[in-house]
């Protein structure tokens, strides 16, 4: 037993050694991604990091990526073979992956690893996610402002506190502009299925929602918007061009700086196992354009929320906040932790429908 | 027009030869491919053929990428032989994992317990044979399609799992993301060999196909099952009872199934999560028909499409081979196998059309 570990270590070494051995060697990091790169979605924004990975240190750094991978028994051979191909930093792009990447990361202790959305780490493996929510705030605030018939559509992917917390904070936003507005939300049980975000869209319209948002990634509920005439956001990139008489404007996922801030670190020896929520003060959370037809005083009510947030003069969760049957959850004054936002797990006053158990 | 006429006596030499031609001019083109791409055409089959298993570990994975594959398709190609469609191996294969799952969060005992996996082993077998049960029943009883009654059960079994790992089973320290908490080590499957992740779910699955094997071509059931496929009037002469045939090759590929589905959750994942599997059932159709629905063909059916997803991810890696470039080729494997299989048992005729 003893042997075979043996050689099985000098066979890595061997394989790994290398493209190392020579001091102006390029630094080695790779990405992998749930969905394909072309989502221009949430594998296509983590792509865009590693693109700007590669403009801010051109020959000095060699990016690899490899896009679908599957969440179950595959990801962990993925990460083993970028792991062993000699890259020294690996971001790992879906919550999935998690067990997968605690896995490898145990069994090459001097790779460095960069989970998103997870929560566990290890010395060689920090977390980074963004708070998405504070942009659906400023969504929730547009909403109020531009909703007739005072009700709203939501295009929801899987019921995790991520996708809820970004419903309450937008149900908060909206009923502090239009307090008797409800939010009707559909879940299509994927990130990525055009067919069934399409239905969506259309179900919530013919139930009266002339606003609609989505926590999805393609872009078919505002391709859907823009033929039925009603209002939109988009989510991930931008995707005015879509709906580019409807969508007032969209979350964008930015996570170019942050990827370029720890592959320098891995680099120059700086790299610290951390984990990293930012917002829209780091940049990791950003808006696409606002639409030309948005009126004057709805871009005003926007950019203030935008600014008071980054300010950190507004705070989405503040209470007072209530709960769907009413109850007050945190009283005026408090607001929730960053503990209980991780764990959200329940719809605010204004949001019809239960949460799926 | 061009027609197709069936060879009266395909030469044996050109059926076992036409996989290897089929090979070669996969070859061929996809260096063609690579080449138009701008990739070296050597470099790219080399990464895609040679890399994924030039070490203990990469061979280690392929067997562990084709043993879910194996194991389905040899249930399935045992029913088809029947001609019984069993198309929803996919959920059989998951409720095999939530049943399994069950007695590894639900069933532990105190500590190193060796009868835990064993018993995870027969509730995932259990679990996908009670799935095919349904389907079975529903076509005797009701003369329902199978082909419809399987499928729409993989939908069922797919919600089910989603509600178990998101509601009842889901992690208490989780954050409320949708999976199980992790198995306790006895419940997970020991790898065979240090530095690889293969269990011995591997050798279960050549076990299975050996079986396979022998209940096709040696047994009186395996030939009622051969008759009945073949020339079901004659069957129906002969007395061949095809309601048991019916059970008995659903029960079989759901019991399969369902011992693939266990020994993902059990071994490479370790928990029970909403991505069990990215479509082995449905992969395994076209393992079974790939391998000529023989337990053999099968196995090397399987290890070759295993081959081609280690391959597609090998050329990312090294090459940064784009995964569509990846689809194509694995593609073209495809066609040109079923191209020269229908080639050398049929001759195409130019007939004139009649004016």
């Amino acid at each position: 037993m003893k042997f075979v570990k043996w050689a099985l270590a000098a066979a890595m070494t061997m394989s790994l050694g290398l493209p190392t051995a020579h001091a102006d060697a390029p630094f080695k990091a790779a990405w992998i991604y749930v969905g394909p790169v072309s989502d221009h979605g949430y594998s296509f924004q983590h792509d865009q990091g590693r693109k700007a990975v590669e403009a801010a240190l051109g020959a000095k750094v060699k990016t690899t990526f490899v896009e679908s991978v599957p969440e179950g028994a595959d990801a962990e051979r993925v990460l083993t073979q970028l792991a062993r191909d000699g890259n020294k930093l690996i971001f790992s792009t879906s919550f999935g992956f998690m067990n997968a990447t605690l896995k490898v990361a145990r069994a090459f202790p001097d790779v460095k690893f960069e989970h998103a959305t997870g929560y566990k780490r290890a010395a060689n493996v920090s977390t980074f996610s963004a708070r998405f929510y504070e942009g659906r705030a400023v969504l929730g605030t547009i909403a109020g402002k531009m909703t007739k018939t005072g009700v709203v559509g939501y295009i929801a992917s899987i019921p995790i506190p991520e996708v809820v917390r970004g419903i309450d904070a937008f149900t908060i936003a909206l009923r502090k502009v239009r307090p008797d507005a409800k939010v009707k939300v559909i879940y299509v049980n994927s990130w990525y299925d055009p067919g069934k975000e399409a239905a969506a869209a259309k179900a919530l319209i013919d139930q009266g929602a002339d606003v609609l948002a989505q926590h999805t990634d393609s872009a078919a509920p505002v391709q859907t918007a823009e033929e039925r005439g009603v209002w939109c956001f988009g989510q991930s990139s931008d995707m005015t061009r879509y709906a580019p008489h409807r969508l007032l404007t969209g979350i964008i996922e930015n996570w170019d700086q942050y990827d370029v801030a720890e592959v320098k670190a891995a680099m120059n020896g700086s790299w610290k196992s951390h984990d990293t929520w930012g917002g829209l003060a780091s940049g990791m959370v950003k808006l696409s354009p606002y639409n030309p037809a948005m009126p004057r005083d709805v871009v005003a009510a926007a950019e203030k929320t935008r600014q008071d947030i980054i300010a950190g003069k507004l705070n989405p969760f503040a209470g007072p906040i209530t709960d769907q049957s009413g109850k007050l959850v945190v009283p005026a004054g408090k607001s929730l932790s960053d503990a209980q936002l991780l764990g959200l797990r329940f719809y605010v006053q204004g949001v019809e429908g239960n949460l799926p158990k | 027009m061009l027609r197709l006429e069936a060879r009266p006596h395909p030469s044996t030499a050109a059926l076992l030869l036409a996989p290897l031609l089929a090979v070669l001019l996969t070859l061929l083109a996809g260096a063609l491919l690579f080449a138009l791409l701008g990739f070296a055409p050597a470099a790219a089959l080399k990464a895609f053929f040679i890399t994924p298993v030039n070490s203990l570990y990469g061979l280690g994975e392929l067997a562990m990428k084709a043993t879910p594959l194996l194991l389905c398709a040899i249930g399935l190609a045992v029913g088809f032989r029947a001609n019984i469609w069993n198309i929803g191996a996919e959920g059989q294969l998951l409720m095999g994992a939530i049943a399994g799952s069950g007695v590894a969060l639900f069933l532990r005992p105190a500590d190193g317990a060796p009868w835990v996996l064993p018993a995870m082993f027969l509730a995932g077998a259990l679990g996908g044979m009670a799935w095919a049960a349904v389907p079975a029943f529903l076509k005797l009883r009701f003369n329902a399609s199978e082909i419809l009654t399987s499928l729409m059960l993989t939908y069922v079994a797919r919600l089910f799992l989603r509600w178990l790992v998101g509601g009842p089973w889901r992690d208490p320290d989780g954050y409320n993301f949708p999976q199980s908490p992790m198995f306790a080590p006895d419940a997970v499957i020991p790898p065979l060999l240090h530095g690889t992740r293969l269990g011995f779910g591997a050798l279960l699955a050549l076990a299975v196909t050996l079986g396979g094997w022998f209940l096709l071509s040696r047994t009186f059931l395996g030939f009622q099952i051969r008759v009945i496929g073949l020339t079901s009037a004659a069957a129906g002469y002969a007395g061949f009872d095809r309601g048991r045939v019916t059970w008995l090759s659903l029960l079989l590929s759901g019991a399969l199934a369902g011992i693939a589905g266990l020994n993902e959750v059990a071994g490479p994942i370790g928990q029970l999560t909403p991505f069990v599997s990215p479509g082995y059932g449905f992969t395994a159709i076209i393992v079974a028909f790939l391998g000529r629905l023989h337990p053999i063909g099968i196995l090397f059916a399987s290890l070759l499409v295993a081959l081609s997803y280690l391959g597609g991810e090998s050329a990312q890696i090294s090459l940064g081979l784009p995964l569509a470039a990846t689809d194509v080729f694995q593609g073209m494997l495809l066609f040109f196998l079923l191209a020269s299989e229908v080639l050398v048992r049929y001759r195409p005729r130019l007939a004139r059309t009649r004016g």
